[in-house]
């Protein structure tokens, strides 16, 4: 590049009252390959960038610096002027006088001596320059939806109601998720199921969105706007297209005690079972782990047990037929919304360093129960219809105790953070509690009260004032079973003294988990995750619902502990990212991006494992005769952000990243320092 | 380059240390930035260098940095865990506690290379490190042992 163009702004007074633009001009003049240079007041305005088009047209220039703002600033305006007039805009750069210069200064000779600096630095810099295009990858307009919960739900809908074609994965046999197990919502009170149950059947008729249930994401392969998703298909031992969801199986079934997942282990299933009668879809699985058929076929036995739900099934739909299907999907972008489970303090807090709570007795009491079993309890569609009746004898309970924070907030025990929703739905629970027995006693062992959100703190006032719920501030040390009661013995940190309540039923609100395996489903997406397990967003609050993988957003718990309205918001966010990535077919992405140099690559993948969204690939060379001549890395420019750091590591310095090579930093290194 | 205006020797006679900043597109060079908007005074003794990330920061620059007449270098980026692009800052500063070790032995002073993170909001921050800096590469002295090692006149 032989033909620059300086220009240098004033900016009004901002750059001109310290620093001699006029001198700026003149002495960058005088650089070898400077072939215009000149001052003007501002650069920016229409005359300003009319200029440089004038004198690029004029002068023939190859390359513009313009030594006025930050690039932050008018970068793009500059940019745009120089393709304006013909030239490649990334053959301009900017000279950032104004921010790092006129403003911070105040002795004239010494700010217009850095302004040259500056601006000779650049000018090098430029030199090395290439031409760049903007990359443009195509866009798969198809979404995944990995979680079938109330987030998974809002983020699909929403955008196949946006015109696109979604694919809803959900690991369990029916979608719904956490949502359909609660008997009512907080603030409203209104009815779980009521609220979700049509958004499922929407789903379930979409015509944009394939639903498949029972199903788990294997493995996702490539980037932005053109992921490859490979889909593992459950075996569920029927057939699909045959099953019309009549329940004669279940009816048949010869096993009804296997604890049901969605009564939360109160309530009773069959071994082939619809989770429950609102499922989405309305088909069985057959349990692999509890079928006597299902065990015999996979001991080759020739003689089976049982073959009940056969014989009971009218469409010949049970087939047993064990073998998981793999599918694969083409998507351009994916929504990930697994949600949370609930911290089991009393059976699998070995397994991840938790400590659990022993002295609770979860587990070992009967009559001491989580949130969800609760919600179980109170539910109309629950394994007591409704009707409160503690587990160990279907007593109705008189008096029932309710623990907050069991698990969050506390580092002792693993876990420091605030699950957010228990304050409120215990607050919930004490009201559908006092609605069913009206001379029953909630009292609520509490460390704080935390009721933000709209309508929240007026709804925890109402349990108190006007359904009666007792709070008493403090924890809870012990929970013992004595005769039919159990006794609760805390301390009231208001009062100062102890408390004790012989409890007919305790309820303990434990804390927020991620879902078991969500590592490794963020390993197959490249996204990272906190040490929770919980999906970090790209930025916590200017980007929530975007991962650190471009194409890759994030909704509801699985990112941090969050209520049903948090969940719907993030998903119809994510889902708003999602539809704006699907509105062109072509994705223009900035060029600065890493290149190898395969001539020069030893193929030592150095530079794959500091890459944080798995750009580099491994790409083969080989000769005419198709032999193997070496594995060398290869950036795929989908992918890859532009940090450089794979170019900083590279031994054999065989990474250029465009737009900040070797040549052009050691240029304005050389520059700066003389 | 013969237009070299920053000098190690100014005309009054005191030293005038050159310094070399390599900071960071989305933290440091922001913080730079605010410092401007926010009109903070600072010794106009550091030249920028901006990069998309500290990861991007190849040691060699550094040394380059004083082989070519630096006095002293900053390096900034963006607060661990606040990487635009995730892990970067990781990279490099993992990469910079080995250099550490390596100019040390080299026998260059480590005093003479500021490692800090700034970030988009510290106008304040990097007004200090660039001034403290600039003091402290002061009281040292000119820097030409380096120069002298890679063959040029020092």
């Amino acid at each position: 590049m032989s033909r620059i163009g300086v220009f240098v702004c004033h900016c009004g007074e901002n750059i001109g009252r310290t620093v001699d633009a006029a001198e700026v001009a003149r002495a960058s003049g005088n650089l070898p390959g400077v072939a215009h240079a000149t001052d003007y007041k501002y650069m920016c305005s229409d005359p300003g960038q009319a200029l440089i088009k004038q004198a690029v047209a004029e002068k023939k220039l190859d390359g513009v610096v313009v030594a006025a703002c930050s690039p932050h600033m008018h970068e793009k305006t500059f940019r745009r002027a120089t393709a304006g007039a013909g030239v490649n805009p990334f053959l301009c750069e900017m000279a950032n006088i104004r921010e790092h210069c006129s403003w911070i200064h105040e002795n004239r000779p010494a700010a217009t001596a850095k302004a040259i600096d500056i601006t000779r630095s650049i000018v090098e810099k430029l030199k090395r320059n290439a031409p760049l295009e903007p990359i443009r990858i195509p866009v798969e307009r198809r979404a995944l939806v990995i979680g079938g919960g109330i987030a998974g739900i809002q983020a699909a809908l929403d955008i196949a109601d946006g015109g696109r074609e979604v694919v809803l994965v959900e690991k369990g046999p029916s979608i719904g998720g956490h949502m359909s197990q609660l008997s009512e919502t907080f603030p409203t009170l209104d009815c779980s199921q009521c609220i979700l149950t049509p958004r499922m059947v929407e789903v379930y008729q979409h015509p944009r969105i394939k639903l498949l249930a029972y199903s788990e994401v294997e493995a996702v392969e490539g980037y932005i706007g053109n992921f490859n998703v490979t889909i593992r298909r459950k075996a569920r031992g029927l057939d699909e297209t045959k099953c019309n969801g009549c329940g004669q199986c279940q009816a048949s079934c010869p096993q009804k005690k296997i604890p049901s997942e969605f009564d939360a282990g109160l309530g009773k299933r069959t071994a082939i079972y619809v989770p429950f009668p609102q499922a989405v879809p309305n088909i069985p699985v057959i349990d692999s782990g509890h079928c006597a058929r299902w065990k015999g076929i996979v001991k080759g036995l020739k003689k089976f047990a049982c073959g009940k739900c056969i014989e009971a099934c009218g469409r010949g739909a049970i087939t047993f037929d064990l073998e998981d299907k793999i599918v694969t999907e083409k998507v351009g972008a994916v929504v990930v919304a697994t949600g949370f489970q609930l911290y089991e303090i009393g059976r699998d807090h070995e397994a991840d360093g938790l400590k659990g709570y022993g002295e609770y007795g979860y587990g070992r009491i009967p009559d001491v129960i989580d949130g969800l079993q609760f919600e179980r309890l109170a539910s109309a569609s629950g394994p007591t219809a409704g009707k409160l009746q503690r587990p160990s004898d279907g007593k109705e309970p008189r008096t029932i105790v309710f623990l907050q924070c069991v698990g969050s907030r506390d580092p002792a025990k693993g876990i420091e953070y605030c699950s957010k929703i228990c304050c409120m739905y215990v607050a919930k629970h004490t009201m559908l509690y006092r609605h069913k027995v009206h001379d029953g006693r909630a009292v609520v062992f509490y460390m704080d009260i935390r009721a933000g959100g709209k309508g929240y703190e007026e709804f925890v006032r109402r349990a108190i004032e006007e359904d009666g719920a007792e709070y008493v501030r403090g924890r809870v040390s012990r929970l013992e079973r004595d005769g039919d009661v159990v006794r609760v013995q805390g301390f009231d940190t208001l009062s100062g003294e102890p408390v004790t309540i012989d409890a007919d039923l305790v309820v303990l609100a434990t804390a927020m988990r991620s879902q078991p395996g969500i590592e490794a489903l963020a390993q197959k997406l490249s996204v990272s995750y906190d040490r929770h397990g919980f999906i970090n967003e790209a930025h916590p609050k200017l980007r929530p619902v975007e991962t650190n993988t471009a194409g890759i957003y994030v909704a509801g718990a699985c990112q941090a502990p969050r209520d049903i309205p948090d969940s719907v918001a993030m998903a119809s966010a994510a889902a708003s990212k999602v539809l704006g990535l699907f509105s062109n077919a072509e994705l223009e992405r900035e060029p600065n991006v890493a290149r190898v140099d395969e001539a020069t690559c030893a193929g030592c993948f150095h530079c794959r494992r500091v890459c944080a969204y798995g750009a580099v690939e491994r790409k083969e060379i080989r000769d005419k005769k198709g032999n193997l001549v070496k594995v060398v890395a290869s950036v795929n420019r989908g992918v890859c952000q532009g940090c450089g750091t794979c170019q900083a590591t590279c031994p054999g310095k065989s990474v250029e990243l465009e737009g900040f090579t070797d040549p052009q930093i050691y240029a304005a290194i050389n520059a700066f320092q003389g | 380059m013969s237009e070299a205006t920053t000098s190690t020797e100014t005309t009054a006679g005191t030293f005038e240390p050159r310094i070399q900043a390599f900071v960071c597109n989305w933290c440091t060079y922001t913080g730079a930035d605010l410092a401007g908007t926010s009109r903070i005074p600072m010794a106009p003794n550091v030249r920028i260098i901006r990069l998309p990330c500290t990861g991007r920061i190849d040691t060699l620059f550094i040394l380059k940095a004083f082989e070519r007449g630096a006095d002293g270098v900053i390096v900034s980026g963006c607060h661990p865990n606040d990487c635009h692009y995730a892990a970067g800052n990781f990279h490099a500063r993992r990469r910079f506690a080995v250099f550490r070790e390596l100019i040390d032995f080299l026998g260059l002073d480590p005093d003479r290379i500021t490692f800090s993170w700034v970030s988009a909001s510290e106008g304040k921050k990097w007004s200090e490190i660039v001034n403290d800096t600039t003091e402290r590469i002061r009281r040292m002295g000119p820097f030409s042992a380096y120069r002298g090692l890679a063959g040029r006149t020092p």
